[in-house]
């Protein structure tokens, strides 16, 4: 037998499967992009994510290792138990210089031990890793999602579910997340998480539920010292202290040389801190 | 070797030293082993392919005795190669939303796309193409369930007119020019998932990809001298020394040329001695001992290079079975040496944190998805999917038809 093929008819029948595949694509994009912002970003009914553009800064110098701030994202956000973090303090111990050695500082120690959060009502940072008198400098470094304006994360993310918000906060999709952990490698800082139970990546969200109802994040909120700075750059108060941080202080960002331009500003950065 | 044994009777726990990150202060890293097979065995296919086009496409009539094995080799892993990925998802149910909702800008989910491609446009096609003769003829004369599969794989097609045959060859041809960019890019966009990771500096890398193809192209060959001399073996065939001692020559070269590039980007990470330099000599002296200098450099590169350069030398002074045996012995080196290349790639760059101030440790387990039982067992399914595929194409029982590969009449 002697089988009839059409190779016209062949190409046809191809070309509209991948039409059909690509128009199905196309409105789960849609969709997908419709449910990020307004469903799982935990953002109430009405609130315009092109309307603010949220801005983080952070004051070194103010920073007492208190981990309030990290204490209050685990559970605000319900982060799990053990090396999970989505903000953490770090403390640096720069020890003086060795006599005759020609050098300005001894050596670096950086810890951060529980993420600096309180260990059974104990602060985390008691102990000193050396003897008082060789300390030349001793400081705190909050951490948290640098909100990147080019963020290498949701970048690299191969479905979408990790996304750029407009009002400049750096979301994920947890329902839509496959796990694949990309984005935690993708990410300079270390702040993306996998978490635990859930087997989605994580990461802080400057606690979206709270700000888009015109709160302020959790960490924030409890700092006793106003060492961290939150505030809308399109909404700015005639004295917001946000805008008197950055025109106050030389701000500097973590990494500058990977070219992610962080949105989160710190003064008093010391070129030990990564 | 005791960190394996302890570990699979007693946890281990990780060890840190220096400042990590507290978020990197997790017991396994987020890519574990799965993830080390799943270049590998992506560098085997694309190797494999490069390896039977050499007699399609460049008319390497010499080597014809493996052409059809090379792609019933790269079919085999290329059915293995998304496992581990999705065994290692956090969610595999979700995994369709790779192809589904790609997100263009990520080179992950290009995966789905290139995975498709080859598997059903050019492997798949060029097989279909190749044996589509045989399938016919196949069909006629066996019963049973076999015979069924074959009259399955015609697809009904059974025209075996000249100008048929003459469209089957012109058609493998085709397929077969554009599979050598397609497994250039299959295995490229491997190598440039971690080349493009900026934040990691023992990844990101442009010259990442390129080491990548070229690994792939040298453990994919070893492959296939691998293979057939185990399937000669089995079937007390003598091997045939022109196209071993052939299969060894490129074997040869490819490895020279990945062993300078290679070299080349050693000598360029030492010499700028960029950031994150001091950690990375932690790595080289202690983390990565073992595999990066005696499984990658020696035994993966140095002694094959070795023992196949020494042949391209002295081939005629060697004789056959000590030539085979030296053969066989440097593709299998290659195959383990490439393997701890993989693994120097995916493990050593998680066990430095990206703060550079400290290292991690990583003990490879048993047991769970990402210890070293399911290594083995994807490591061999590959190998089992193989079996299957010689027993039903390449059956000694079953005549082939008379045509060539490379569309010259048969002598």
């Amino acid at each position: 037998m002697k089988t009839q093929f059409s190779r016209r008819g062949a190409l046809a029948r191809i070309g509209g499967a991948v039409a059909g595949l690509l128009t199905m694509s196309a409105a789960r994009k849609a969709k997908a992009a419709v449910q990020k912002v307004f469903v799982s970003s935990g953002a109430p009914k009405g609130y315009d994510p092109t309307k603010h553009k949220w801005l983080m800064c952070i004051d070194v110098n103010k920073c007492i290792g208190c981990g309030l701030c990290a204490e209050a994202c685990k559970k605000e956000n319900n982060v799990p138990e053990g090396p999970f973090f989505r903000t953490w303090i770090e403390r640096y111990v720069i020890t003086k210089p060795k006599p005759g050695l020609g050098e300005t500082r001894g050596e670096t120690f950086v810890d951060s031990p529980n993420g600096g959060i309180p260990i059974g009502g104990r602060q985390a940072f008691s102990e000193l890793p050396v003897p008082k008198d060789q300390i030349e400098h001793s400081f705190f470094v909050p951490k948290l999602c640098n909100l990147c304006h080019h963020s290498p994360c949701t970048q690299v993310c191969p479905v979408g579910a990790a996304f750029d918000a407009p009002d400049g906060a750096v979301l994920i999709d947890p329902k839509y997340c496959i796990g694949c952990g990309f984005c935690i490698q993708a990410c300079p800082y270390g702040c993306r998480f996998l978490n635990p139970i859930t087997k989605t990546a994580e990461k802080c969200t400057l606690c979206y539920h709270r700000i888009t109802r015109g709160l302020k994040p959790a960490c924030v909120e409890v700092c006793p010292t106003q060492a961290r700075i939150f505030g809308d750059l399109k909404n700015l108060a005639p004295d917001d202290p946000i805008q008197k941080f950055y025109e106050q202080n030389l701000v500097q960002v973590l990494k500058p040389h990977l070219g992610t331009e962080p949105r989160v500003l710190y003064a008093g950065l010391d070129k030990e801190v990564r | 070797m005791t960190n394996v044994a302890t570990n699979i009777f007693v946890e281990v726990l990780p060890r840190f030293e220096g400042y990590v990150y507290p978020n990197e202060a997790i017991p396994h890293p987020l890519w574990g082993f799965l993830i080390v097979l799943y270049p590998y065995i992506t560098g085997l296919v694309a190797g494999a392919f490069i390896m039977a086009s050499l007699v399609r496409v460049f008319k390497v009539k010499v080597l014809e005795p493996v052409y059809r094995l090379s792609l019933l080799t790269a079919l085999a892993f290329l059915l293995c190669a998304p496992l581990p990925l999705l065994f290692h998802l956090g969610h595999p149910e979700r995994c369709y939303e790779i192809m589904m909702t790609p997100h263009l800008t990520s080179p992950m989910a290009i995966f789905g796309f290139i995975y498709a491609w080859y598997l059903m446009a050019v492997l798949l096609l060029e097989l279909w193409f190749d044996y589509r003769q045989d399938l016919v003829e196949w069909s006629k004369i066996t019963a049973g369930f076999k015979g069924i599969l074959y009259r399955a794989f015609t697809v009904g097609v059974t025209d075996e007119s000249s100008q048929a045959l003459a469209l089957d060859t012109k058609m493998g041809w085709i397929l077969s020019v554009v599979g050598i960019p397609s497994a250039f890019l299959l295995h490229g966009y491997v190598g440039f998932i971690f080349g493009s990771i900026k934040a990691n500096p023992w990844w990101g890398n442009a010259i990442t990809p390129i080491i990548f193809i070229l690994s792939a192209i040298v453990s994919g060959i070893a492959l296939c001298v691998f293979n057939y001399m185990v399937l000669t073996w089995i079937r007390h065939h003598t091997v045939e020394m022109r196209c071993l001692d052939t299969m060894a020559m490129f074997l040869f070269y490819a490895l020279v040329v990945y062993a300078a590039v290679e070299g080349l980007d050693w000598i360029h990470r030492v010499y700028a001695a960029e950031e994150g330099f001091q950690v990375m000599q932690i790595m080289i002296r202690e983390k990565l001992f073992y595999t990066l200098n005696l499984g990658q450099a020696t035994i993966g590169t140095l002694l094959p290079l070795l023992l196949l350069g020494s042949l391209q030398l002295f081939r005629k002074r060697v004789p056959d079975l000590v030539r085979r045996r030296m053969i066989f012995g440097s593709a299998a080196m290659i195959l383990i040496g490439v393997l701890a290349m993989r693994w120097n790639v995916v493990i050593g760059g998680q066990l430095f944190s990206k703060s550079l101030r400290g290292v991690m440790g990583y003990k490879l387990e048993f047991a769970g998805v990402e210890g070293w039982f399911m290594g083995i067992i994807l490591l061999a399914l590959p190998f089992i999917i193989l079996t299957v595929l010689v027993k039903l194409f390449l059956s000694e029982r079953l005549p082939t038809s008379g045509h060539l590969p490379h569309g010259d009449a048969a002598a």
